[in-house]
Parts: C-alpha cells; sequence; structure tokens
C-alpha cells in the first residue's frame, strides 16, 4: 500500500473548497438574466381545483409569467414518471396514476403544485404568489394508509378507486405455510416503520435555461444521477431530446435518495426557462423540502417466525402494507418490493419465506428510497423477530443468531438473492469482544443501582448493494439498466481525468476514485482529477444511490484502466522496441523484462500522443480509453451493531451509551471515509428509532414540516462510534468492494429498539422512542410490576 | 431601499438594499459570498453563522440594515490565502465534513466556541455547544474530533479568529 493509494486514508481532495467556502452548489450558481420562480402549493390535502385567477398576481410588480397545468398541457409536457413497473398477485400491471409536474384539475397533498410564477426578483415571485387566487372544491383527506383501503374511502387516483397501487408478492406460499404447521414455536410481531422526511442540508435547488441560437437547454440541479434526470426529462417528459438538453448536477449538499427523483420544480424551471426567455431560478426553503422532497420508510407490517424446538428458524410469513403518497416517485413502486422482500432471509438460513405488500395511495406527499431503501425496513422486521425469539425462547440473543446464521457460500435464499461471500459469525464476535458483551451484567446491575434501566440490542444486518445486473433487474421492473460507465483520459504530460457516471455528494469520490488511479497507474494522485455531474462531459451514467458507486462506479473505472495499460503496453512496446509481450508494467514504470530499459507512464503517454514511435494504421495515437461495467450480482455487504444505552424512568430519556459496529464492506479503498460513511448511518438510523417522524394530523396536513417540530439528531444526542471492520472480499467485481453508504442506517433502528426493549423487559415501543414514547412504555412496567 | 455599510472579511462595503434584506441574502446575492449556506430558515441548523463583531451569529435571522456599522466575517474571511484556518486544517485532517454544506457553519461556530472557551474542549462540552448546528452526513463523530483538534490547534497557536 502506497501513502496514496487503494488502502490509504487519504485526506479528501475535495475538502478545500468546501471549509473555506468555495463549494459551488446550485444555489451559489447565478445566470445573467435569471428570474426567480416561486411555487404556489396546495394548501388542502386533496381538492378539485375550479378556477385559478392569476390577475392580480400577472400584474404584481416584476412578474414575467404566471404559469398552470393548463399550461403544461398545452405544450404537449408529459408527466412525471414512475420508472419500475409491478405486478400483481393475479400478474396485472400496477395501477398508476398521473402525475403532472403542476395540478390538471385536482390536488393531492398538501404542497402539491398548483402553479408557478415566475419574477425578476425573489421577492416579488413570493409576493406574487400570494396573489394567486384558486378556488378549491374540498374534498376528503386519504391520510391512514389502512382507512385508505377501506370502504368509504376517498379515491386519490380514479385508475386505483381502492387506493391499492398494487397487491404483490414473494416467495412460496405453500411451503411456507407448512413450514410454520410444523412448528413448535411461532413469534409474531406488529410492527410499524416510521415515515422519514430525507432532509439532506442542502435544499433542492434548479436553473433551467434556454438558448435560443442552438434550441438547447441547461438544466442546472441538485441531482444524485443527472443523467438520469436528463434522459427521463426527454424520453418521458418531453422536454427536450437528449442532445439539446444538457443536465448539471454540480457540489450537491447530500442526497440519501431524495435526490435521485426527478421532481416537478426541476422540471417547471427547464420548461419555463424557454416560455419566459430567461433563466429560472428555483430553490427550496425548508418547509417546501419537508412538504415535497420525497419521504421513505411508512411501513405497517405483520410477520412471524417459525422455529422448531431447538430455536432454529424453519420459516418467516410477512405482511406488509406500504404507504407509497399521493403520486408514485420516480423508483417508490420497487422500494416496499423488490429492494425489501429479498433482503427478509437477512443473515440467515430460513428455507422458506413468504411476503406480501399492499401499495397504497394516500393524500401525502410521494414516499420513494431514503437511505437503505426497503433494506432498513426489512432488516427491522428480521432483527426485532429475531430477537423476540431469542427471548421468548429464554436464549442469549448472540447464540441464537450464530445457531442461525448461513455459514457456507454462494447460499441461495428463497427471496432471490444469492449471497456470494461473507463470514456472518467472525462479524459477531468481533462486535462482541469491542462492545465487552461478556460485563454487561455488570454495568445492567451498576446502572440499576443508580435508578436507570441498561439494555443492549444487537443487530445483525444484510443489505443488496451495488446495483445490479442489468439483465436482472429488467426482469423484475425495471426501466433502467444498472450499470456504470467511466472514461479514462490520459493527457500527453501524463495527468489523468477520469469522467465517471457515479455523482459525488458527500461520498468523497474525488480521492477515492483517484486513489484506485493512483494506485493502479502508479501516478501521484494529484495528477489525477475526477470529473462528473455533467451530461456533457460524461456520456451516460447511473449515478449514485443504493451504495453503488464503489463495487460498479470503481469497477468501470477499474475496466477502463485495464485497457488503458493494455493500450499503453503497446506504445510502450514500440518506444522501447520490445515486442508487447515482453513489456511488464509496474509501480508506473513500463519496461522490458529481464532489461533495465524502461519508460515512465508519462513518457509513454507522450509517445502515444506524439506517435513518432509507430505507425498511426499499426496502432492508433492517443490513450483515453472507455468501459462500461454491468455488474454480475448484487453485492451483500453485513456486518453486526451493538447498541447499549441507559433509560431514566422518571423521564424517558435515553443515553447511548456505547455503539459498537462490525461491518465487512469487503476491501476498503479509504478506510477514513467508509468509517464517515458508517458514523453518518448510524445517526440516521438512531435519527429514526429515537427521534424522527414525519406526522399528518387526519386533515392531512404536515405538522412536521420544520427543523422545530421534526427532531433531527444533534451532536449532543448522539455518541462516539467504536467502529471495527471483518474483510471477506466481494468475489462479484474486480476490486472485491461490497458498500458502505447505508450499512449504518440499515443496522441501526433494530439494534436501538432491541436495546430498549431489553431495557424495558417488553415489547411494546414503536419508532420514535421518544422520551414521551419511552416514559410511557416505562410506566407499563410498573404497572405490571404493581399488580404482581 | 435603504443604505447599509459594514465591513466584510476587512473590506468596507455599502449598498443600498431592501430593507427586509437578510444578511445571509446580503452576503450570498449582493456580495456573492456563497460560503454561507440556507439550510432551513427557522434559524435551527446553523449553516449560515458568521461572525457579527465577533460572535457567532445565525445570518438567516438578521436584518442585513440591523449590522450597519459591524465588522462581519464569513467563512471566505478565515483563511489567510491559502493558508488554512486551524480549525478548517483540523475539520480536513480528521474528515470533519462529507457534503460540506453545513460545514462552514460549523467551522464558523467551533472558532467562536474556543474564542469563548478556550482550546481544552472536553466532548460533551463540544457535543453541547454544537447544539445548533445540525449534520446530516457524519453522524458528528468527526466534527467533535475536529472541533477538539482544532481548538487545541488555535490555543497552541495562540491564535483567535483570524480577520478580526
Amino acid at each position: 500500500m502506497t501513502a496514496t493509494g487503494i488502502g490509504a486514508p487519504v485526506r479528501r481532495k475535495e475538502d478545500f473548497r468546501f471549509i473555506t467556502g468555495q463549494g459551488r452548489y446550485t444555489d451559489d450558481i447565478n445566470q445573467p438574466g435569471q428570474t426567480y420562480a416561486v411555487f404556489v402549493r396546495s394548501p388542502h390535502a386533496h381538492a378539485a381545483i375550479k378556477s385559478i385567477d392569476a390577475t392580480a398576481a400577472k400584474a404584481s410588480p416584476g412578474v414575467l409569467a404566471v404559469l398552470t397545468g393548463d399550461d403544461l398541457a398545452a405544450d404537449k409536457v408529459g408527466g412525471l414518471i414512475c420508472g419500475w413497473m409491478i405486478h400483481n398477485k393475479d400478474g396485472s400491471p400496477m395501477r398508476a396514476g398521473g402525475h403532472p409536474a403542476l395540478a390538471q384539475g385536482k390536488v393531492r397533498y398538501v404542497g402539491d403544485h398548483v402553479a408557478v410564477v415566475i419574477a425578476e426578483t425573489y421577492a416579488q415571485a413570493r409576493d406574487a404568489a400570494e396573489k394567486v387566487a384558486v378556488d378549491y372544491t374540498v374534498l376528503p383527506a386519504v391520510v391512514d394508509m389502512v382507512a385508505a383501503t377501506q370502504k368509504g374511502a376517498a379515491t386519490v387516483h380514479d385508475v386505483a378507486p381502492d387506493n391499492v397501487v398494487y397487491d404483490w408478492h414473494l416467495g412460496d406460499k405453500a411451503s411456507t405455510d407448512a413450514a410454520f404447521a410444523r412448528a413448535k414455536h411461532v413469534t409474531k410481531l406488529d410492527i410499524v416503520n416510521n415515515r422519514l422526511v430525507p432532509n439532506p442540508m442542502e435544499p433542492r435547488a434548479a436553473i433551467g435555461d434556454y438558448d435560443g441560437g442552438t434550441e438547447a437547454f441547461t438544466l442546472y440541479t441538485t441531482s444524485q444521477n443527472p443523467h438520469v434526470a436528463r434522459l427521463v426529462l426527454s424520453a418521458f417528459i418531453g422536454i427536450a431530446p437528449e442532445h439539446k438538453l444538457r443536465v448539471i448536477a454540480p457540489d450537491v449538499g447530500g442526497g440519501f435518495g431524495s435526490k435521485i427523483f426527478i421532481y416537478a420544480e426541476e422540471t417547471v424551471c427547464v420548461w419555463a426557462a424557454k416560455k419566459v426567455g430567461r433563466p429560472v431560478k428555483w430553490v427550496s426553503d425548508r418547509t417546501e423540502a419537508f412538504l415535497c422532497d420525497a419521504h421513505g420508510r411508512d411501513h405497517l407490517t405483520h410477520a412471524e417466525l417459525a422455529l422448531d424446538d431447538k430455536g432454529k428458524i424453519l420459516a418467516m410469513r410477512v405482511k406488509t402494507k406500504a404507504n407509497l403518497g399521493a403520486y408514485l416517485s420516480t423508483f417508490a413502486s420497487s422500494v416496499p418490493t423488490y429492494l425489501y422482500a429479498p433482503l427478509l432471509s437477512g443473515q440467515y438460513d430460513i428455507p422458506a419465506i413468504y411476503c406480501e405488500v399492499e401499495g397504497v395511495y394516500t393524500t401525502t406527499a410521494p414516499v420513494d428510497a431514503y437511505r437503505g431503501a426497503g433494506r432498513p425496513e426489512a432488516t427491522f422486521v428480521v432483527e426485532r423477530l429475531v430477537e423476540v425469539a431469542a427471548r421468548q425462547l429464554g436464549q442469549d440473543p448472540a447464540a441464537f443468531r450464530k445457531k442461525n446464521f448461513i455459514r457456507k457460500f454462494p447460499h441461495q435464499t428463497p427471496v432471490i438473492m444469492a449471497y456470494d461471500t461473507g463470514d456472518y459469525s467472525a462479524s459477531l464476535d468481533k462486535a462482541l469482544d469491542m462492545a465487552d458483551y461478556k460485563n454487561f451484567g455488570k454495568r445492567k446491575r451498576e446502572s440499576a443501582r443508580a435508578g436507570k434501566l441498561r439494555g443492549i440490542g444487537f443487530s445483525a444486518y444484510i443489505e443488496a448493494c451495488g446495483i445490479a445486473p442489468s439483465q436482472a433487474v429488467g426482469s423484475l421492473g425495471a426501466g433502467v439498466g444498472l450499470w456504470e460507465s467511466a472514461e479514462v483520459r490520459v493527457n500527453p504530460v501524463g495527468t489523468v481525468e477520469v469522467l465517471t457516471g457515479s455523482h459525488s455528494h458527500g461520498q468523497g469520490h474525488e480521492t477515492t476514485f483517484a486513489q484506485l488511479v493512483s494506485d493502479r497507474l502508479g501516478i501521484p494522485i494529484d495528477q489525477v482529477a475526477i470529473v462528473h455531474g455533467d451530461t456533457d462531459k460524461v456520456q451516460f451514467g447511473m449515478g449514485t444511490y443504493g451504495s453503488r458507486s464503489g463495487a460498479v462506479g470503481m469497477s468501470a473505472i477499474s475496466k477502463a484502466l485495464d485497457k488503458v495499460v493494455a493500450k499503453a503496453k503497446k506504445v510502450a512496446a514500440y518506444a522501447l522496441e520490445a515486442s508487447d509481450g515482453d513489456i511488464e508494467f509496474k509501480d508506473g514504470r513500463f519496461s522490458v523484462a529481464g532489461t533495465d530499459r524502461s519508460l515512465a507512464f508519462g513518457e509513454v503517454a507522450l509517445q502515444a500522443y506524439i506517435a513518432h514511435k509507430f505507425s498511426g494504421q499499426d496502432l492508433e495515437p492517443g490513450l483515453k480509453e472507455g468501459a462500461f461495467y454491468d455488474p454480475t450480482n448484487f453485492t451483500f455487504p453485513s456486518g453486526v451493531h451493538i447498541c447499549e444505552l441507559e433509560i431514566d424512568p422518571e423521564t424517558g430519556t435515553i443515553k447511548i451509551d456505547r455503539w459498537t459496529a462490525v461491518d465487512d464492506f469487503g476491501n476498503v479503498i479509504n478506510p477514513m471515509i467508509v468509517e464517515g460513511q458508517v458514523h453518518g448511518g448510524i445517526a440516521q438510523g438512531v435519527g429514526q428509532a429515537l427521534f424522527e417522524g414525519a406526522h399528518y394530523d387526519k386533515d392531512g396536513q404536515l405538522v412536521t414540516a420544520s427543523y422545530m417540530d421534526y427532531c433531527m439528531p444533534r451532536a449532543d444526542d448522539l455518541p462516539s462510534f467504536a467502529v471495527g471492520t471483518t474483510v471477506t472480499p466481494c468475489p462479484s467485481n474486480p476490486l472485491g468492494i461490497k458498500g458502505c453508504g447505508e450499512a449504518g442506517a440499515i443496522a441501526a433502528p433494530p439494534a436501538v429498539i432491541n436495546a430498549i426493549t431489553d431495557a424495558l423487559g417488553h415489547e411494546d415501543v414503536t419508532m420514535p422512542a421518544t422520551p414521551q414514547a419511552v416514559w410511557h412504555a416505562v410506566q407499563k412496567v410498573q404497572r405490571v410490576l404493581a399488580a404482581e | 431601499m435603504a443604505s447599509v455599510s459594514m465591513t466584510v472579511n476587512g473590506t468596507a462595503v455599502t449598498a443600498s438594499i431592501d430593507p427586509r434584506t437578510l444578511l445571509v441574502q446580503y452576503l450570498r446575492e449582493t456580495l456573492r459570498l456563497t460560503g454561507t449556506h440556507v439550510g432551513c430558515d427557522t434559524s435551527q441548523c446553523g449553516a449560515c453563522v458568521v461572525h457579527v463583531d465577533g460572535k457567532a451569529v445565525k445570518s438567516c435571522t438578521v436584518l442585513a440594515v440591523s449590522c450597519d456599522g459591524a465588522a462581519v466575517t464569513t467563512i471566505e474571511g478565515l483563511a489567510h490565502g491559502t493558508e488554512l484556518h486551524p480549525m478548517q486544517a483540523a475539520f480536513r485532517e480528521h474528515h470533519g465534513l462529507q457534503c460540506g454544506f453545513c460545514t462552514p457553519g460549523m467551522i464558523m461556530t467551533a472558532v467562536d466556541l474556543v474564542n469563548r472557551k478556550g482550546g481544552a474542549l472536553d466532548e460533551h462540552t463540544v457535543r453541547e455547544e454544537l447544539e445548533g448546528n445540525i449534520c446530516r452526513c457524519t453522524g458528528y463523530h468527526n466534527i467533535v474530533k475536529a472541533v477538539q483538534a482544532g481548538a487545541a490547534a488555535m490555543a497552541g497557536s495562540g491564535q483567535q479568529i483570524a480577520a478580526e
């Protein structure tokens, strides 16, 4: 390992601009002649639009245009799409209602887009938006997802009169039911997976621009996948053909899934730029973000685990209702189905699994992928079931897990996935050691003496990352392939630009990807630049989500680097007057085997471009290679997290005393960055477990629409984390990488709730376990004690 | 319109602005100092923290006209050219940032913290003092380490905030 190569904790190349205030986020960009857009949003959860009177708004100072859904329709602008087809149990397709970027006849959630006001200044646009008079006929809100599918509920979309988007299943019902019939013990749980708001710190923003001379559009946007945005805006929404639409996602301040999707506001900005003949800028405020960024999770689940008399798991049966909100967001349909049920085997050898999922429309914000996307929901089901089963059988939860772990690889689960490698016991053993599990009893007694309830909770998670083999996801309903592209451009002086279809919004690609190049080509890391986030520079790419940039994005770079080295060897052979087969490349030098004749990488690059030592008919000049890498399998990061906490029974407050994480991410390029990803993921998972929850009232008003009402984890809510790793290299990609971006968010919620329920001695706690909720749960224990 | 004059990062500036202009809007839109960010509009997240007359304030909650005559320091005014302020250097060294959006506010808050409480800061103090700054990426683990290291470095170099 070199100081900047694979495995080194290289300090980040991108940090200088961020710590000096020179980052360039979308809202930092301004175009000459720029105008400002403010959206008129529905104040009602569900209403028919009778009329929109924009007369006063249009007469307001500085206003250039007030545009509505009628204008979109007149311009034949298509609706927003959901790019993953799910089929019902009977084989019929899911029922997806229309999703216009500006409402056409009806609004379906508070914040839904009714009109846009475009003015010379932001203040003028905002003032004028207040003057747009919309006459609504208010319809009954559909807030509760259980009530939504019952008789008498209002219909959100006519295409789905009972508000059921799909009724889907996975697994073998007959063998699962048979296993339950012969089980000696069945553990049953009802689970609420609370609704979350992703909340990247940078709110979404967009600037649409139109060049009349070239008839070309440019969209600056806060996107995790600018090429997918261009594809959708072009092929489906019909703004412009792809070669006339450039999408730029500059520095992006966090995404966590919520910036994957193609939203109404970006669509409207780019369309309106041509309408008004000026650049149009929109920046979300935080309340708009709460109202309209796609939310995450929101499942109700009944789950059952069948066990034999020794505590060996025989089968699992899961029935889930998933709230999809008012419209199907870009990948919404896949999250509670193919990103969820295939993970229900966890780390365990479970012979039979059957899962049913009902996706439901409600008059709430659309729900889509949020850090982990289906996998946290699955892990919560598995790890709560396993924990409760161990407790009911009187078995140590760690030993119980170990007994049921998968031990042989590859392992085919009953729910699609073929796990390629892992060593689950190794992670558990290391975590138990780091957490000092053997002395937990002593610490619990000490806490009790101080009047505190101490608990310990485990979470042995698995995730499927590196999404994914294009043929496989295509067969499951995905509308796109999920390969990644890379282009390695070697300059004549030996510096290198790498163009990647991955997008960095905090993950540190400019460093990690450069480490790979530095390592492979033997050149200093500061001679490598990573280029991403611009569809005019990078030809195509699928973007960053699902912990895919290492496993898929870097594999594409690796493949392109192989081609660069192969070509450079040919150049070196001519330059060194040797045959191709005699050229060796090591530590940045091409040498003729068995001689002292060699050339540095930069010298060979120069030879490739001046092309004096070879005929252009024998070998093409230049040194630039591209690659598309399509994965051979998902990757399967796994690990064990252990949460140990203390409850103050007087106040219900929780103090996390120690957090142990042992993860197997396969090979690691930059351990510093990987640890940072783990820390951040844990914080979001703890946020879900203890603090965060989006709440709509019965009328469909979001009552948690600011940081004063929605509790984000703060520094004083969290401990420092003890983070360790084990390594089983991934056999499914050339670098042996599994991915690390979502692990913490997946692992943490069940670890916290298992710890709380361990401390309380009963299972009746739902997320978020706020002090109020925990205090009530403590009272329940004390009532039981008093009754005894 | 209202006239406002102040010193920003050591340079005297005067402008005629809409009286409702917030300090953060003035810095970002008029002066094009875009290192200071807006993350929440409700004074909760701290992405907009700058120093006004040596004290950390949330610039999304201050009218620019109320800063008439004040000395304002933003993240852009912290380093001396390419020589980083010790707190900036500590954030890089300890991986105290990921997406970078909250970072300017975190660093300005941290410098203010050291100015008020000195360079020897325990973890508990740092965590409590960062209560007004939200980060969604890092889980705070490395921010806390960075602030402690930056504080020690500031104390060691006898350095108070650079531009004041």
